[in-house]
C-alpha cells in the first residue's frame, strides 16, 4: 500500500510478500480459487448459481454470529451455510429463480437473514470495517487461524469432491438416466449442496457474502462458453479463478482500493471479452444457464 | 440507539413519549408512505414474477447513491436517478431481468464491486465517519432523516401509490394474461415500462428505509404473505399495504424502545408474518391433495 510496484517483477512480488497478512491473504486465496473454482464449474453445470447467491447471503448472520460469540468466523459461516444447503436439499427441489413463489421465498429469506447479520453486528458493537470485510471481502485480518481452518475445509471438499465426481458429473448432465442406472442422485445432490456451501463459506472470506458470484460462478461461466469437455472446462475454470484471485490481491495491495472491486471487475471483463468474441466469431453455442 | 426512554406499561404514554421526537414524527410519516408504496408495487413485483429485478436495482441503487456522492450530488439524486435509469434500460431489453442468471449475476456483482469503489474513494476522500454512509444506504436509516428528505420521501410513496392504483386494473390484466390484454388493445409496453419505473422509484424509497440490501423485507415478503392468504388481487394488495406498513410502524416502535437497528426488526417482523402465512395456508390445503 505504501510501497509503489515498479516494472522489476520479482522486486514487486517479494514487496507484496513482505507482510505476514499478505502472505496468509495469498496462502487463504489460493485455496479459495482453486476451492470456488472446482466446486463452481458443477454449480454452473447443474444450473444452481442462484442457490449459490442464497447460500452466501445466509452466510452473513452467520460470521457476524461468530464474531459476535468470538468464534473464527468461518466456523459460523460454514454452520448456517450448511444448514442453509440441508434446508434446500431436504426441500428437495431446485431452486428456480424463475418460479414466482419460490423467488418470493427466497427473497423474504435473504431479507431477514441480512438483516439478523446486521443485528449481530450491532449487539456485538463490530466496526463498520468488520460488516464491510463480511460483505465485500478484505485483504487484510486473515489470521494464521483462518489460514488453518481454511486448508483443512479445503483439503477435505476437494477429497469429497474427488470421490463423487463421476457420478455428480452423470447426474448433472443427465438425472434421469442416472437414476435409472442407480446413482443415488438425491443423495449426490445434497451432498454436493453441503460442498458448495462451504466452499462458499471458505470464498467468502476473500470477496464477501455480496461478490460471491465473481469467484463462484464467473470463472466457470466463462470456462463453459470455451469448452464443452469436463476436465478441460474444470482446469479452464481453476486457472482463471486463480488468476483472478491473484491479481486482485495484488493491485488491491499496491493501490488503496478494496480486493473485491478489482476481482469482480476482472470477472466480468473476462465474461464479457469472451462472450463478445464468441458472438463476433458467429458459433452459437447455448449458455448453460 | 435511542434506549433513552423508558417502556413503561401505559402504550398510550409510551405513544405519547416517542411521537414527542421530531425525528420519529418524520420516520413514521415517511416510513408509513414508503411501506404503502412498497405494499402495492410490491404486490406486483411478486405477481409478475420480476422479484430479482428489485434484487437488481437494490443493487445499482447502492453504487448509484455511492457514484453521486462521489461527484458531489446529493444521495438521493443518484439512488432515484441509477434507478429509473437502470429500469428503462432493463424494460427496453424486454421487461424482465431472470432467466440467464449467470450473466446477470456476474454483472450485478460487478455493479455492487463498482459501488464499493466508488465508497471507498468517497470515505478515503473524506472523513471516516463517512464510512457509515455506506452502511446507511446498505441497511437503511430512517431515523436518520432530515424534515426535508422525508417530505419527499412522504410525497414520493403517496404519489406511487396513487399512480400504482390508477393503473391497476389493466396492470392486473396483463401481468395475468399478457396476450388476451394485448388482443383487447391494452398498450403493454408503455404499461409494463411505467411499471419498471414505479419499481424503480418505489426502491429508490424502500433503500431509505431499510437499505439497499433489505429491499426485498419491504418490497416482496409483505406481497409474498398476501399470496399466502388470498387470490383476489385487491384483497391481497390491502394485505400487502398492511403487512408493510405495520412491519415499519411496530418496527420503529421496537426501535425506540429496544436499541437494535430498525432494520432488523422490519424485515423480522415481515419475515415472521410470512412464516405465520405460510402455516395458516397450509393449514387451510390440508385435506386437499398436494
Amino acid at each position: 500500500m505504501a510501497d509503489s510496484p515498479s516494472w522489476d517483477l520479482l522486486a514487486d512480488l517479494q514487496l507484496l510478500l513482505r507482510f505476514h497478512f499478505m502472505q496468509n491473504a495469498f496462502v487463504v486465496g489460493t485455496l479459495v480459487a482453486v476451492l470456488a473454482g472446482a466446486v463452481g464449474y458443477f454449480v454452473v453445470l447443474r444450473g444452481q448459481s442462484f442457490a449459490a447467491h442464497m447460500l452466501s447471503q445466509v452466510g452473513f448472520p452467520g460470521a457476524a454470529a461468530a464474531v459476535f460469540l468470538h468464534v473464527p468466523p468461518l466456523v459460523g459461516l460454514a454452520a448456517f451455510c450448511s444448514a442453509g444447503a440441508l434446508g434446500v436439499g431436504v426441500l428437495g427441489r431446485r431452486l428456480d429463480a424463475g418460479n414466482r413463489l419460490e423467488s418470493a421465498v427466497v427473497g423474504s429469506i435473504l431479507a431477514f437473514s441480512l438483516g439478523l447479520g446486521l443485528l449481530f453486528f450491532r449487539l456485538y458493537a463490530g466496526s463498520v470495517q468488520a460488516v464491510y470485510a463480511f460483505l465485500f471481502g478484505t485483504i487484510l485480518g486473515i489470521s494464521d487461524r483462518d489460514v488453518a481452518a481454511t486448508a483443512v475445509t479445503t483439503v477435505v471438499c476437494l477429497v469429497v469432491l474427488a470421490a463423487i465426481a463421476r457420478p455428480l458429473v452423470f447426474a448433472s448432465v443427465d438425472p434421469d438416466v442416472a437414476d435409472a442406472r442407480g446413482v443415488p442422485v438425491r443423495a449426490i445432490s445434497i451432498a454436493f449442496l453441503l460442498l458448495a456451501a462451504l466452499a462458499v463459506a471458505v470464498t467468502v472470506q476473500i470477496v464477501g457474502t455480496l461478490l460471491i458470484f465473481a469467484l463462484l460462478v464467473a470463472p466457470a461461466a466463462c470456462a463453459l462458453q470455451l469448452t464443452a469437455r469436463p476436465t478441460r472446462g474444470l482446469a479452464l475454470t481453476v486457472v482463471l479463478s486463480l488468476l483472478f484471485t491473484w491479481t486482485g490481491l495484488a493491485v488491491a495491495y499496491f493501490t488503496i482500493y478494496p480486493v473485491g472491486f478489482f476481482i469482480t471487475t476482472l470477472a466480468f471483463g473476462v465474461y464479457v471479452v469472451i462472450r463478445s468474441a464468441k458472438a463476433m466469431s458467429g458459433r452459437s453455442v447455448g449458455e448453460p444457464a | 440507539m435511542f434506549a433513552a426512554t423508558s417502556f413503561s406499561l401505559n402504550p398510550f404514554q409510551d405513544l405519547q413519549s416517542m411521537l414527542a421526537y421530531d425525528f420519529m414524527r418524520n420516520a413514521f410519516i415517511a416510513g408509513g408512505c414508503i411501506a404503502a408504496a412498497a405494499g402495492l408495487v410490491g404486490y406486483f413485483v411478486v405477481l409478475r414474477n420480476q422479484v430479482f429485478t428489485t434484487d437488481a436495482l437494490g443493487h445499482v441503487a447502492f453504487t448509484g447513491g455511492m457514484g453521486g456522492l462521489l461527484v458531489g450530488l446529493n444521495l438521493l439524486v443518484g439512488v432515484f436517478g441509477s434507478c429509473i435509469a437502470v429500469a428503462l434500460a432493463i424494460g427496453s431489453l424486454g421487461g424482465r431481468a431472470r432467466g440467464r442468471d449467470v450473466a446477470i449475476g456476474t454483472v450485478f456483482a460487478w455493479v455492487l464491486g463498482l459501488g464499493l469503489l466508488f465508497l471507498s474513494i468517497f470515505t478515503s476522500s473524506h472523513s471516516a465517519s463517512a464510512g457509515n454512509t455506506g452502511i446507511s444506504v446498505l441497511f437503511g436509516s430512517i431515523l436518520g432523516m432530515q424534515p426535508a428528505q422525508a417530505a419527499i420521501a412522504s410525497v414520493a410513496g403517496l404519489l406511487t401509490s396513487i399512480a400504482l392504483l390508477a393503473v391497476a386494473r389493466p396492470l392486473l390484466f396483463v401481468s395475468l394474461d399478457p396476450e388476451v390484454a394485448a388482443s383487447r388493445g391494452v398498450p403493454i409496453r408503455a404499461l409494463t415500462a411505467f411499471f419498471l419505473v414505479l419499481v424503480a422509484i418505489t426502491v429508490a424509497e424502500s433503500v431509505q428505509a431499510v437499505g439497499a440490501l433489505l429491499v426485498f423485507g419491504l418490497m416482496v415478503t409483505p406481497a409474498a404473505v398476501a399470496q399466502n392468504l388470498t387470490t383476489s388481487p385487491y384483497a391481497g394488495m390491502a394485505v400487502s399495504v398492511a403487512v408493510a406498513v405495520l412491519a415499519v410502524w411496530v418496527g420503529l416502535t421496537l426501535a425506540f424502545f429496544i436499541a437494535y437497528p430498525v432494520s432488523f426488526f422490519i424485515t423480522a417482523l415481515a419475515f415472521g408474518t410470512f412464516i405465520v402465512s405460510l402455516a395458516l395456508s397450509r393449514g387451510q390445503k390440508k385435506g386437499a391433495p398436494a
